[in-house]
């Protein structure tokens, strides 16, 4: 294991349940060129600054060498995250309409309501369980179902667009043991798949318009322009996939940090409303997106001393960055109370987190209720077992014990 | 100096943004002495950048924009009373109620006046109107509210342009009257002027540029305006938007350094006095302050922006209540915001401290794009219309003074084009020359007056 370079052990899944001790080990070089190319950068300030930096890309179409995640010519072309601005500001623009400011303000305050629902809901059907599978019995389940409400998606072909979903989440970032060539392919499938359905789902709506985001992707007034059909279909598929495989994870390493800082879960069990401060510690510490795969420099940077050349993978490593001694005291430490916390947990620049409103809404209603539904529950197994994606990183499952 | 910085008498006069951020960071600094701000206004400090905006819209009353305070400052608050002077021999400032108001130091932070329309009896008629403060905001709405058939605003920089935009969102007929070629050219040059010109006309401002207003006509009420061509307009409200004057008059029998262009200080704010002395018990902060900013090759600025009332009252409180070796220069690089006709300007560095634009991401057409200012080949400034995100990158070449034009590769660069002139003013005469430099008085006031008379 000795000669894998730093971005492999990183990916490398025996890793995954810690790979805060890598990511230190990436701060220490601040930018790291692994052996196939790419450059890794994992300290705060200088992701900051790249997330800003107008002269990186998100469109890997810019790599020099195509790189076997592209989706190739008989793929669709990117939804908005893999775009660069002025598309990319067209596209997200036009979804935003229906979702947040300034044409939809409060479209996401507004499902408060409905999201204590669903909690509700999923929680009384686990009251007579002793033991429970916090992400298969709630933390999977409460984004899936939210995010097929908002769209306009039917829950019950959850099923079908899991396993679609799964195999795109693959082809974001490969594990070292796979084959990345079957890997992709299945990932272009499954987004087709995919794709096709949403646009069927959303070719519906045409006639039968509800109160739904799909409904409003196919109507809408055209005057600030419109998604075509095929814009439909990637948006779609991303804030789809978007929308639940990040917050499920936030949720999860959200109890599963609590469970083990059983003093702040006693703590904002008994307190509520310390919740948004908590969970925007957790954004911090345990982030759902560990990294953003996907960048590339269209000129030479310098960064840190180090010039990254143009066309090169660039990697920015999220996670690195949200606990880097230079930016935030005693960074290894969770700290609900934390005042200066402006984590990386949801990106920033033109990119930062499309549904940021909504997760935040969704992890501190869900983490709020899930500690009153629990007495004194008991971690048992620790680590829990993880999901493969170093990318969107986050237990497979996580077992609790009701206490006696 | 005194041993303990962290007790004595401070006194603020300004009671607006830089005022109560210096009260608070002096207490969060662990200053325990007693504090005294002293304000002209009866109502307690307020926020200014919604009252061109969100108040003239009607989304909120001009009596809703207080600023919070960030926790208990244990203060004296002295409001309603105007500061007259100051006697820095004793260390009082003189009231004008005749109380007198003992200090170990003093922070100036008196701010700006609107500057009223220059024939009083013209400006004294019913309908002519200044915006500076939270009175004026809430005439000028009420004003609105009753549905003038005609509003002419005199000055097209930002205040002018923002009061035009929400007049127009309002749906009210505006006439916008500017000196310049465009609006926002004293500030932002010749290619963004002529944006904000495309735009004001599209949203139906009747913009006349190259024109000044010779008279305001009306017999008790306003009734019309005549301009410098020979045209004439009906209008029932006239809004002066020529800019502001520094509140520094108080000052003139004080010995500082203190004019018309401000009270000029060092970079850790400490005022100079008339001869260029520094002193080390009176400060000054916010838009009534004029300091060095190595950015622009020491120029002595004076910035109405409220990011520079916060960051500067910040650091005059840090050295108010810290000895020499632990006091911090404020060299932050200056940064403003402005919103109007669908536009979201922001700006960082100095636009007018150029000779040279590129647009460097989006485009005009679009009007989304930032607009990269250089002098003398670095660059000193940028401009984000609808697209602020990537403003950190640009200031950072700004700190750096990386080389303009900046180097090419912005992933949204849809055009091309090469540098062209920034047309400001000459940016040699930001400071006016070392004559006027230091003391901040106009060359007819030389050193030689020592006490200068009323």
């Amino acid at each position: 294991m000795a000669s894998d370079t730093l971005f492999q052990r990183i990916t490398d899944y025996a890793h995954r349940a810690d790979p805060y001790p890598l990511y230190a080990e990436l701060r220490e070089s601040r930018v790291a060129r692994q052996e196939d190319g790419s450059y890794l950068v994992g300290t705060y300030h200088e992701i900051e600054a790249l997330l800003h930096d107008p002269r990186i890309s998100s469109d890997r179409r810019n790599r020099t060498v195509p790189d076997e995640t592209e989706g190739g010519t008989e793929g669709l072309p990117p939804a908005f995250i893999g775009l660069d601005d002025p598309e990319h500001h067209r596209l997200r623009g036009l979804a935003m309409r229906s979702f947040g400011p300034p044409h939809t303000p409060g479209r996401i305050d507004a499902m408060h309501g409905e999201i204590t629902r669903i909690v509700k809901d999923l929680l009384t059907g686990l009251r007579d369980k002793d033991r429970i599978d916090v992400v298969d019995d709630f933390a999977y389940p409460l984004p899936v179902t939210v995010i097929c409400r908002l769209l306009g998606v039917p829950i019950e072909d959850e099923p079908r667009f899991r396993q679609w979903s799964d195999a795109i989440v693959a082809g974001i970032a490969p594990g070292p043991d796979e084959d990345p060539v079957e890997r992709q392919r299945a990932a272009t499938e499954a987004r087709k798949t995919m794709a096709l359905y949403l646009g069927g789902l959303a070719e519906k709506r045409r006639d039968r318009p509800s109160d739904d985001m799909l409904s409003a992707f196919v109507g809408g007034d055209s005057t600030d322009g419109q998604l075509t059909q095929l814009e439909i279909m990637t948006t779609s598929v991303l804030l789809l996939i978007a929308g639940h495989e990040t917050t499920v994870n936030l949720i999860t390493n959200g109890m599963l940090t609590l469970l083990r800082h059983p003093d702040q879960l006693a703590r904002l069990r008994s307190d509520p409303s310390l919740m948004p401060r908590a969970v925007e510690e957790l954004l911090r510490y345990e982030p759902p997106v560990q990294m953003l795969p996907q960048r590339t420099p269209l000129a030479d940077i310098e960064v840190a001393g180090i010039t990254i050349p143009k066309g090169v993978p660039l990697i920015l490593m999220l996670a690195a960055g949200n606990r880097d001694p230079e930016r935030f005291h005693d960074p290894d430490r969770f700290d609900p109370d934390r005042g200066d916390n402006l984590h990386l947990g949801f990106g920033s620049g033109i990119h930062s987190c499309f549904g940021a409103p909504l997760a935040r809404l969704e992890a501190q209603i869900a983490l709020n209720a899930l500690l009153q539904h629990l007495d004194a529950p008991r971690l048992t197994e620790d680590p829990p077992p993880y999901r493969r994606s170093p990318v969107l990183r986050g237990p497979r499952h996580l077992l609790v014990e009701r206490g006696a | 100096m005194r041993d303990e910085p962290c007790d004595g008498r401070i006194v603020i006069v300004g009671a607006s943004l830089a005022g109560l951020r210096a009260a608070e960071q002096l207490r969060k600094e662990g200053f325990s002495g007693s504090l005294t701000l002293i304000g002209d206004e009866p109502q307690p400090p307020y926020d200014r950048p919604p009252l061109s905006k969100q108040v003239l819209l009607g989304m909120v009353s001009a009596g809703q924009t207080g600023l919070p305070q960030r926790g208990d400052l244990d203060a004296q608050w002295r409001l309603g009373v105007r500061a007259v002077g100051v006697d820095p021999i004793e260390k009082r400032v003189l009231l004008a109620d005749g109380a007198e108001v003992p200090f170990d130091r003093l922070l100036i932070a008196t701010g700006t006046r609107a500057r009223p329309w220059p024939n009083p009896a013209e400006a004294a008629l019913d309908g002519v109107f200044t915006l500076r403060t939270s009175d004026e905001a809430r005439r000028l709405a009420e004003r609105l509210d009753a549905g003038p058939r005609r509003v002419l605003v005199i000055g097209a920089g930002f205040t002018g342009s923002e009061i035009a935009s929400a007049c127009r969102e309002r749906g009210l007929a505006v006439t916008v009257a500017e000196r310049g070629p465009a609006p926002l050219v004293g500030a932002l040059g010749g290619t963004l002027g002529a944006l904000a010109a495309k735009l004001q006309r599209a949203h139906g401002v009747d913009l006349r540029c190259g024109v000044t207003v010779t008279a305001l006509e009306g017999n008790g009420r306003l009734t019309g305006a005549q301009f410098s061509d020979g045209t004439r307009i009906d209008a029932d409200v006239a809004v002066v938007a020529l800019g502001a004057v520094r509140n520094t008059e108080w000052l003139a029998e004080s010995g500082l350094a203190a004019g018309p262009r401000g009270v000029t200080c060092d970079a850790g704010c400490r005022a100079f006095n008339m001869y260029g002395i520094v002193t080390d018990d009176v400060f000054a902060a916010g838009d009534v302050a004029r300091f060095p900013h190595p950015l622009f090759e020491y120029q002595l600025l004076s910035l109405e922006h409220w990011g520079n009332a916060v960051a500067q009252a910040e650091v005059a409180a840090h050295n108010m209540v810290n000895p020499g070796p632990r006091r911090i220069p404020h060299l932050s690089v200056p940064a403003f915001w402005s919103s109007q006709f669908g536009l979201n300007i922001k700006s960082v560095g100095v636009p007018t401290f150029s000779d040279q634009v590129v647009i460097a991401q989006g485009s005009l057409k679009d009007a989304r794009l930032v607009a990269v200012y250089g002098y003398r080949g670095r660059v000193t400034a940028a401009v984000s219309v609808n697209q602020a995100k990537s403003l950190e990158y640009y200031e950072r070449l700004i700190e750096t003074a990386a080389p303009f034009p900046p180097a090419p590769g912005a992933a949204d660069r849809i055009e091309s084009p090469a540098p062209v002139p920034s047309d400001v003013p000459d940016p040699k005469m930001l400071s006016h020359g070392p004559t006027v430099a230091l003391t901040g008085h106009l060359p007819d006031r030389r050193l030689t007056v020592v006490h200068p008379a009323h």
